[in-house]
């Protein structure tokens, strides 16, 4: 399975994996660019990754929460440029019942964000650039962060 | 001189995103003693030109996963110097 994509990301397609006769429930989480950081006009990212760690650390996530709930998680992480608006990450997690779909698909967005080896690149209105850290790193420099998630 | 029952690692340490744009430099190669932990590879990365504005205790992984400063480096392993993450 390949987590990181380089093409833009397609919901539909990670509830069907996760979509099975015995789950009556499938709860999914988008992480949008936003159009603002810290008061500044956000005109476009750029993420990147430590792409065999990122897939390695995403591999491990979702294990993880299939072995902690009843359920299957898809899911997938832009890499590139992307402009306001668009998905930076998607998570779909089906499961028999409701409580363990939405229970696993708030650990994986959240694990993601603390683990998973990714970084981005702002683009401001006036024209500067600024690498942005996330303020739940597990150990940091800089906290700040400006995806929809 | 190092007697002939020294022992060297070899580990390649590489650098993402600000870290490498501090440095310049996106891979290492660094030759550590027998006993050498992240710690050591980072000492090295640290001492580089511009290696100083890598932080004291960065995040670092070691053969794809994270790992802490303290831990044994092997021949051939590849350490990870990580910038606050920003995934998602």
């Amino acid at each position: 399975m390949t987590f990181l994509s380089s093409a833009p990301l397609d919901l539909a397609t990670l509830v069907a994996r996760v979509e099975a006769p015995d789950r009556g429930a499938v709860t999914s989480f988008l992480g949008l660019v936003r159009d603002h950081h810290a008061g500044r006009r956000v005109t476009r990212l750029e993420y990147s990754a430590y792409a065999p760690m990122a897939e390695a650390e995403c591999a491990r996530i979702v294990s993880e929460a299939e072995v902690r709930w009843p359920v299957r998680v898809a899911l997938e992480h832009r890499i590139g440029t992307l402009e306001i608006g668009d998905a930076a990450v998607a998570i779909a997690a089906g499961a028999a019942h409701r409580d363990e779909a939405f229970a696993a698909c708030r650990f994986v967005i959240e694990e993601v964000k603390r683990r998973v080896p990714i970084w981005k690149k702002e683009f401001y209105a006036d024209g500067t650039i600024e690498w942005v850290g996330a303020g739940r790193a597990l150990v940091g420099d800089s906290p700040a962060g400006s995806s929809g998630s | 001189m190092p007697s002939p029952s020294t022992r060297i690692v070899n580990v390649r340490v590489l650098l993402f995103a600000g870290y490498a744009e501090r440095l310049g430099l996106e891979t290492v190669r660094v030759a550590l003693p027998a006993i050498a932990t992240v710690a050591d590879a980072l000492d090295h990365v640290r001492s580089l030109p511009g290696g100083e504005r890598i932080p004291p205790k960065p995040l670092c992984a070691v053969n794809l996963t994270h790992a802490a400063l303290d831990t044994p480096l092997s021949e051939g392993d590849e350490v990870a110097l990580l910038p606050p993450l920003a995934g998602g």
